[in-house]
């Protein structure tokens, strides 16, 4: 069975940038409104929990920035794979992009977690803590490969290898998932796979989800912006990018 | 009953302090937006700069080729 055109169109460098580029504002403004809309709701119309009190509401931004990093490693080691294994460069030019993005929501997870578990645990940190460690794990595999990277002076070479770094680091990412279900951990269990279905009421569960919409399409509006950016930086000895900056110089 | 609905809309005041909690929502809360921030300002550097050098080798290489236009002449 032949692969069908867009197929071949993804692969596309002038393609892909082109599609960036329309797509971009629409994602960017998508992502925008859901966060400012969940955001008001999760710290002025939301109720306060009823054992958490006020503080409960960094429920509406921990989560989010913790499975936004980690969906963006899982983007990144598959992209990666797909440029290791098919020789697509553009596939290694998402995986570049996404680190740096990955590395920062993770960072936001571990913050924001440290902050809520000073009042709920009485402690900013816990080693041993699974949950805190693999997370942990997750952003010094996102900087591993972003340092990795940089070690080479040949892009390709660098491509190559930290692509393997990032495929052997997937094994993380289900480890990350049912930490707090395997072991016996400070973190609280899941709230929305819980057993017996979401541990929220609606009023809070609809501000929740707008949130996790907000910060995804927020995500990939900034992984489409660095890519435009990488693309640009790889095929830039090309005619199309020669036409592309003549046409914005003139 | 869940005590801000009997209150009614609650002030900015009794907002702004979270039960109390207004250190670690508020800074929990400044410190994602600030990273999200940062990351717009960091992927439009990144792309502002790569066009940037694009532009810098089509000049070099243009100029080059005149010089050698001129040469030929």
């Amino acid at each position: 069975m032949p692969l069908p055109r867009w197929f071949h169109l993804l692969g596309s460098p002038p393609f892909v940038y082109r599609l960036a580029s329309k797509l971009g504002p629409w994602i960017c403004a998508a992502g925008c409104l859901l966060l400012a809309v969940g955001g008001y709701w999760a710290l002025a119309v939301a109720p306060p929990d009823y054992q958490q009190g006020e503080v409960y509401r960094i429920i509406y931004i921990h989560p989010q920035t913790a499975y936004v990093g980690t969906m963006a490693y899982v983007l990144m080691a598959v992209a990666a794979g797909i440029g290791f294994v098919w020789r697509i460069k553009l596939a290694h030019a998402v995986a570049v992009s996404a680190a740096p993005i990955g590395a920062s929501f993770t960072f936001c997870a571990l913050v924001t977690g440290s902050i809520w578990g000073r009042p709920t645990w009485g402690t900013f940190w816990a080693w041993g803590d699974p949950r805190i460690m693999f997370e942990t794990l997750l952003l010094f595999l996102f900087l591993g490969y972003l340092m990795l990277r940089a070690a080479f002076d040949d892009r390709d070479k660098a491509d190559r290898v930290s692509a393997i770094l990032a495929v052997v680091g997937i094994v993380n990412v289900p480890i990350i998932h049912y930490s707090v279900i395997w072991w016996n951990t400070l973190h609280q269990g899941p709230t929305l796979f819980a057993e017996g279905g979401p541990a929220m009421t609606n009023d809070m569960l609809v501000p929740f989800l707008i949130m996790f919409a907000g910060f995804t399409f927020f995500f990939y509006w900034l992984l489409l912006t660095r890519l435009k950016g990488e693309i640009v930086e790889r095929e830039r000895a090309t005619r199309w990018i020669r036409e592309l900056v003549a046409g914005s110089r003139a | 009953m869940d005590p801000r609905a009997r209150r009614g809309v609650p002030s900015v005041t009794e907002f702004l302090a979270m039960g109390g909690y207004a250190a670690y929502v508020w800074t929990a809360y400044g410190i994602t937006l600030l990273v999200l921030v940062l990351n717009v300002a960091a992927a439009r550097r990144r792309h502002r700069g790569a066009l940037r050098r694009a532009r810098e080798l089509d000049g070099r290489e243009t100029s080059r080729k005149q010089a050698t236009v001129r040469q030929l002449r």
